[in-house]
């Protein structure tokens, strides 16, 4: 009954581990809203924002909720915008080596 | 006790096969880190986008021209705010700044000097002229730090110099990643926009429940404009994050497919060394129901142990490891992409219902074959 009782074991383990991964979840996103939601809620209130910062590629996947409704294809907010050619083309920019720092006359190095 | 020995025994069934039991739990766990990966991350991040902007602007008025957004005469907030139950229409400014220094597109947005000092802003909003407040990923992007000076390209073709006031925290990237903060006047100057233009109109309302009959009025006062209420804006979120949820699982289908490939050919193709044993089992007294369970616990095992290996995973690349693999793909072509750490919002409904899309078709196709096998005459099935 070897096998049984160690696969009973570390099965009872991982089980244990997802209830103690969900508490935990629990409790953090609980701690967000009491501790740092309220400072982000004022961030969002005084300066008047509407969306994610998260894709910054496109109006329409900057401010999905601002966006304009109307214009053809690709300003649609659920058109599937690069898609396939997003899938395809892997995303490229410009990616300086250097920087160039610029001081006004008089200030001292840094 | 009997339930004990026939999970000892489908234990060491499994074990005779160690490398194609090994085989099962890999590609099943990576399915279940893959799907969970997805629901998760979506789950947590609808959640977070509809907690954080619920404090957002309750009505915005937007105008359109020609089918795209149009620059609103400022003199339509003074006809908004006359609107009854409007407490108060405020004109915004912002536009996006392209860099072609680093590929990445900024967000501009114009500010109330008087505005108040904010928890999570590392310096003070800009003031004056030649001041600006900037996004953690700017920041980053650009090489800056507080009191820095930061050159952007106006639209008269001439740099601009602004000195860093303030940079938000990395608490708020989900917020003010690609975010550059200015006062309105210099704001407008930068972008080229006449006085009496605003980019939109921010209206506040006395009574929440009278934001859509004032979006209502705002339409027969102003028809070319489009108000967007912040219900709207909200049920964007719920929109966009269910369809890209959508979209990922479609691009993952494919994984899932192979995945019931294999289950139907182990359902289908029962081993003749497999077939032997049950007929072995049947002759030596085992019951169908016996041998039913046997072949169930065989599944359950290598299931189960997949399900919880696999979401513990998923929920560690979500939610401690800033979701690796798939924030790749999430990240499409954007420059600026805040780094991927949600509040762990879980929804249990999603377990489950996960659990069960994923556990119960493998138990199905490892008995329902067992099945076929222990009903017929336990001789017919070793002479074949």
């Amino acid at each position: 009954m070897i096998r049984c009782r160690v696969y009973l074991a570390v099965t009872a383990l991982l089980a244990a581990t997802l209830v103690g991964l969900l508490g935990w979840a629990r409790q953090s996103a609980a701690d967000f809203g009491r501790d740092a939601l309220p400072a982000q809620r004022q961030l969002v209130a005084v300066l008047s924002l509407t969306d994610l910062a998260l894709w910054s590629e496109a109006r329409y996947t900057r401010h999905p909720s601002m966006t304009d409704l109307f214009s053809p294809f690709q300003d649609h907010p659920g058109a599937p915008e690069h898609f396939p050619a997003g899938a395809l083309l892997a995303p490229t920019g410009p990616r300086p080596a250097t920087t160039l720092e610029v001081r006004r006359h008089g200030e001292g190095g840094r | 006790m009997r339930r004990f020995k026939i999970l000892e025994y489908a234990l060491a069934s499994l074990l005779r096969r160690p490398v194609k039991t090994a085989a099962i739990l890999v590609v099943y766990t990576l399915m279940i880190v893959v799907l969970a990966t997805v629901l998760l991350l979506t789950h947590a991040l609808k959640t977070e986008a509809v907690n954080l902007l619920a404090d957002g602007p309750e009505l915005v008025v937007q105008r359109t021209m020609a089918g795209r957004h149009e620059l609103v005469p400022v003199a339509a907030a003074q006809t908004v705010a006359a609107i009854p139950g409007v407490s108060a229409a405020t004109p915004r400014v912002w536009g996006y700044y392209y860099d072609s220094l680093t590929g990445a597109n900024y967000t501009l947005l114009g500010v109330d000097a008087a505005e108040p000092s904010l928890e999570l802003l590392a310096g003070r909003l800009p003031q004056g002229d030649g001041e600006c407040a900037i996004g953690a990923g700017v920041a980053a992007v650009r090489k800056v730090a507080v009191n820095d000076d930061l050159i952007l390209i106006d639209a008269n073709n001439i740099g601009a110099i602004f000195t860093v006031t303030g940079i938000f925290r990395a608490e708020s990237r989900l917020l003010t990643e690609d975010l550059l903060v200015m006062p309105m006047a210099p704001l407008r100057r930068f972008f080229g926009m006449p006085a009496e233009l605003a980019t939109d109109l921010a209206v506040s309302v006395r009574n929440p429940s009278e934001v859509d009959t004032v979006a209502n009025k705002v339409k027969r006062a102003l028809p070319d404009s489009r108000p967007i209420t912040r219900k709207e804006l909200l049920r964007t979120y719920h929109a966009v994050f269910d369809w890209r949820g959508g979209m990922l699982l479609a691009l993952f289908a494919s994984a899932l497919l192979a995945f019931c490939i294999m289950a139907w050919d182990k359902a289908t193709g029962l081993s003749a060394g497999e077939r032997r044993e049950i007929g072995i089992l049947k002759a030596v007294g085992w019951d169908t129901a016996d041998v039913l369970l046997l072949k169930a616990w065989e599944g359950l095992a290598v299931s189960l142990l997949a399900f919880l290996l696999g979401f513990a995973l998923a929920f560690g690349l979500v939610f401690w490891w800033g979701a690796p693999l798939l924030g790749v793909v999430l990240r499409g072509w954007s420059v600026l992409f805040p780094e991927l750490r949600p509040t762990p919002y879980v929804d249990l409904y999603q377990v489950a219902t996960l659990a069960f899309l994923t556990i119960v078709p493998y138990v199905a196709s490892t008995v329902i074959p067992a099945w076929r096998a222990a009903t017929t005459d336990p001789d017919e099935v070793m002479r074949q």
